[in-house]
């Protein structure tokens, strides 16, 4: 988690409170927070640490990054079930009730 | 060359590397603070392709790691009571207690639940107005200014069941107690990218010439590893010690004004006990006076737990540099990922971990093996 992750801004909800954008990560696509980078504009890429957009990145180096996060497994690790693995991790299953998807509220 | 061919730009690599080769003319020991640094630096080797002169040190940037076990302790025994809907990121549900931790609480019935964002805790409070929800607030200068909005909104929306237990730490003053400790063998560092992507670089000359050495602001890519060290170890050859930026594209020298200006506003200075290496002066953040109300801690009572760390985990002085994962002797016997003692272990972005996931056991017919897929955070 102490990486960000880059994505494409793919829609900007306008008059959103927080104002809020849809990101995709290489094909996952989710809401962030676009506070703090408030002009950023759709087709531009931003890096995202836990659901907020923090700096803008040039598409090259987003691209280069994305591919890099996709091997290492880390897109996995942010995006993908975490009571999965933390099973897996414990060699036990995972609790009763455990969701399936990694994020809770979206 | 066992890995060269998996950088993205081979030649670029190369290029980088004999570049490294032919400027070291001494031994030079570099730190890349960074736990995204680390991973990256094993993964593909890096270390192992560098010239013998240069030595990369592993340092503390993992937030995982570094949480101590009392907060861990704090969190456990908040996420066990009824009452509370404990929200938490992914990687915080195997790092141990002192004798078990959140996936655990979760099987006995707790509710822990995890989160991508810290606003999607706050729509959980919002949800379940008559619940408490207590969002776990680790990380770096990263993570801040995401945790300071959601209590900052928490505020302004006058939720009354929502808090934060926080334990965030800071990279300046880490950076400082590993430049004195005694045994301190840091001569230049690769100061973490992201990290200065939201707090900028002003706080890091004043470092740079007291301890006379150089931070360069270095990405995780691999090729962007190799560009730092190459620009540190010219600075070393030089004489010289200035911050340099080797990560322009997303790091600005003033960094993201409008997140730092948020965490301010949220969060003031305090001391912090970082897991395995103890108390570091001004090294966190905790909840400034307007927001304390906000804080689990005091919410819940658990601000008097303290506990000690297991004798037998060497983490402090791998988080340090001093000794390498494989120096320990419970690593990869009775410290696995599977069965941690310490935090460096649990995360991915932990040195010890590193090492184990790619198989650095210090025998020379698994080195450069591949990980186990099924150890940990498989490779999809
Ligand atoms: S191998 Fe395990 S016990 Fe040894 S330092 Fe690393 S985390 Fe601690």
């Amino acid at each position: 988690m102490c990486l960000a992750v880059p994505g494409k801004v793919v829609a900007v909800e306008d008059g959103s409170d927080p104002l809020t954008g849809l990101i995709d990560f290489g094909g996952v696509r989710k809401q962030a927070c676009l506070e703090y980078v408030p002009d950023v504009r759709v087709g531009e890429y931003v890096i995202v640490h836990v659901g907020f957009a923090l700096q803008r990145l040039d598409e090259e180096s987003a691209l280069a990054s994305l591919q890099l996060f996709e091997e290492l497994g880390l897109l996995e690790e942010e995006f993908g079930d975490a009571w999965q693995q933390a099973a897996r991790e414990a060699g036990e299953p995972a609790p009763a009730g455990a969701p399936e998807s990694g994020s809770e509220a979206r | 060359m066992k890995y060269i061919d998996e950088f993205n730009d081979p030649e670029l690599a190369r290029r980088l590397l004999d570049e490294i080769r032919t400027t070291a003319t001494r031994p030079w020991a570099l730190m890349e603070v960074c736990g995204g640094q680390t991973h990256s630096i094993i993964r593909h080797g890096i270390d192992q392709l560098l010239p013998e002169q240069v030595e990369l040190i592993h340092g503390p940037g993992c937030p995982v790691c570094v949480t101590p076990l009392d907060v861990i302790d704090k969190a456990l025994e908040i996420a066990a009571r009824p009452e509370v809907i404990f929200c938490s990121f992914g990687d915080m549900l195997r790092v141990p207690g002192t004798d078990r931790d959140l996936f655990r609480v979760k099987g006995e019935g707790g509710d822990v639940r995890v989160v991508y964002s810290p606003l999607d805790a706050l729509e959980l409070a919002r949800r379940n107005p008559d619940r408490q929800v207590v969002f776990f607030a680790i990380g770096f200068e990263t993570t801040a200014p995401a945790n300071a909005m959601a209590v900052h909104r928490a505020r302004r929306e006058g939720l009354g069941n929502f808090s934060l237990l926080v334990s965030h730490v800071r990279v300046p003053p880490a950076i400082e107690a590993i430049m004195t400790a005694p045994a301190c063998r840091v001569q230049g560092f690769l100061a973490a990218g992201h990290v200065c992507s939201v707090m900028g670089t002003a706080e890091y000359p004043g470092l740079a010439d007291r301890f006379g050495v150089p931070i360069v602001v270095t990405g995780f890519e691999p090729l962007d590893i190799l560009e730092g060290i190459r620009r540190t170890v010219r600075q070393l050859e030089l004489g010289e010690h200035r911050v340099e930026n080797a990560y322009p594209r997303a790091v600005r020298d003033d960094g993201n004004p409008a997140a730092v200006r948020m965490i301010e506003e949220v969060f003031e200075v305090t001391d912090r006990n970082w897991r395995g290496i103890g108390p570091i002066p001004a090294s966190g953040w905790r909840l400034s006076e307007a927001f304390r109300a906000y804080d689990a801690e005091h919410r819940f009572d658990v601000a008097g737990i303290r506990t000690e760390e297991p004798a037998e985990c060497r983490s402090g002085e791998v988080l340090q540099g001093l000794i390498k994962p494989t120096e320990c002797a419970a690593f990869g016997t009775t410290c696995t990922p599977r069965t941690p003692l310490g935090a460096t272990m649990v995360s991915s972005e932990g040195a010890c971990a590193a090492y184990y996931l790619y198989r650095r056991m210090n025998a020379p017919a698994t080195q450069g093996a591949r990980p186990a897929a099924e150890e940990m955070n498989p490779v999809a």
